[in-house]
């Protein structure tokens, strides 16, 4: 019986990794509504589930690639590889359109570039109070405070860690988390009421995700205003992460 | 053709990742240079443009939607394939990395919104992807 499924499992592994990351998904947002009202984006809860199966597949199977080191999930190296990434993270700046941009006007363009780069050196920063002097290590750890995606895409474009890139990506999921519950206990502090503001806060925040959750529980009206700027914030990190700000560090250290 | 699209987006992404990795050469860094970022431009030009309409409207466009779509589900699986059990060690530098970007951005946008207020800002609402 298990060798029928393993056999099974197996040879399908890149469709058993949908399925399940399929069931996860589901459950995740399901369990976002239920808990937390649709508070934290079932995205995040999804991501976080992701985090801890990896934590748990590490210590089951000593192995270094999460759940990937179980046979019968292997897919889920394939799905989540860097090629899968890179192709789907290219993939939704479709859509975008420039007009939009000119839309957003000043305001919004400096706030998507002062965002990547306030992020990445606060950062940046705090892995060097941490004690960490690698350029590579540096400059992934400030990646993944732009976003859980720049963090990763940073860190393998100039040789990081996998221990490295797993802390991007968990550093770009505390932003991403921490800017959905807080948004709407802010708002009324950081004059966060109207079109204008909102399409600054998207280019400063940056993560997408979080941003929408944040934006809908303040008042979803604003949640298209700020997705505007927010779209344009990975692709944005993705090309200073792995290039002038990784230049910068390297200048530094 | 769905295809259309998806080889659009496979031609955008192997451009980005050639012009990164020959902008490492000639830096002489050991990285890619912004590769993504850089064919996430080209995609943006290419979309932006009507002489490559045939590749991005009707069913080609889908292609690219579709995978635009798999984005979160992706993530989700490169987070389950994370060494997660050797970062433990950085748990309170991922904690603090995060928290410390958050609140200074916060700070930062009553500074960035007087920039060009008294402008109007009209725009219409689009719904976008996660």
């Amino acid at each position: 019986m298990m060798e029928l499924l393993e056999t099974v499992f197996v040879r399908n592994n890149l469709v058993v990794a949908f399925a399940v990351v399929g069931i996860t998904t589901w459950f995740s947002y399901w369990l976002a509504n239920r808990l937390t009202a649709g508070r934290i984006h079932g995205s995040a809860i999804a991501i976080a589930a992701g985090l801890l199966a990896a934590w748990f597949g590490g210590i089951m199977t000593g192995g270094s690639r999460g759940v990937a080191d179980f046979a019968l999930l292997s897919g889920i190296g394939l799905m989540g590889g860097g090629m899968m990434r890179d192709f789907a993270i290219v993939a939704t700046a479709f859509g975008a359109q420039l007009s939009e941009l000119k839309k957003a006007g000043l305001a919004g363009v400096v706030s998507i570039f002062a965002g990547v780069i306030v992020s990445f050196t606060v950062g940046a920063a705090v892995a060097v109070v941490f004690g960490y002097t690698d350029p590579t290590e540096v400059t992934t750890i400030g990646a993944g405070a732009v976003t859980y995606i720049v963090g990763p895409v940073t860190g393998e474009a100039i040789g990081a860690s996998e221990a490295m890139m797993t802390l991007s990506v968990a550093a770009g999921l505390v932003k991403s988390i921490l800017v959905m519950i807080g948004t709407p206990l802010v708002a009324r502090h950081i004059g966060l009421n109207n079109p204008q503001s909102a399409m600054v806060f998207g280019g400063l925040m940056g993560t997408t995700s979080g941003v929408a959750a944040g934006l809908a529980a303040t008042d979803p009206k604003l949640v298209p205003y700020g997705a505007m700027t927010a779209t344009f914030y990975t692709g944005i990190g993705c090309l200073l992460g792995p290039s002038i700000l990784f230049f910068i560090v390297d200048g530094i250290f | 053709m769905i295809i259309y699209g998806v080889a659009l987006l496979s031609a955008c992404l192997v451009a980005g990742m050639l012009i990164g990795e020959g902008l490492g050469i000639v830096l002489g860094v050991e990285a890619n240079v912004g590769g993504v970022g850089i064919a996430m431009l080209f995609l943006v030009l290419v979309c932006n443009s009507d002489r490559f309409s045939a590749l991005t409207v009707g069913a080609a466009g889908d292609g690219v939607k579709f995978w635009s779509a798999m984005y979160i589900p992706i993530v989700v699986a490169m987070a389950a394939r994370q060494n997660v059990a050797a970062a433990m060690d950085g748990g309170a530098l991922a904690l603090s990395a995060g928290v410390a970007a958050v609140a200074v951005s916060f700070a930062l946008v009553p500074v960035l919104s007087r920039i060009g207020a008294d402008k109007d800002a009209g725009a219409d609402g689009r719904e976008t992807t996660p």
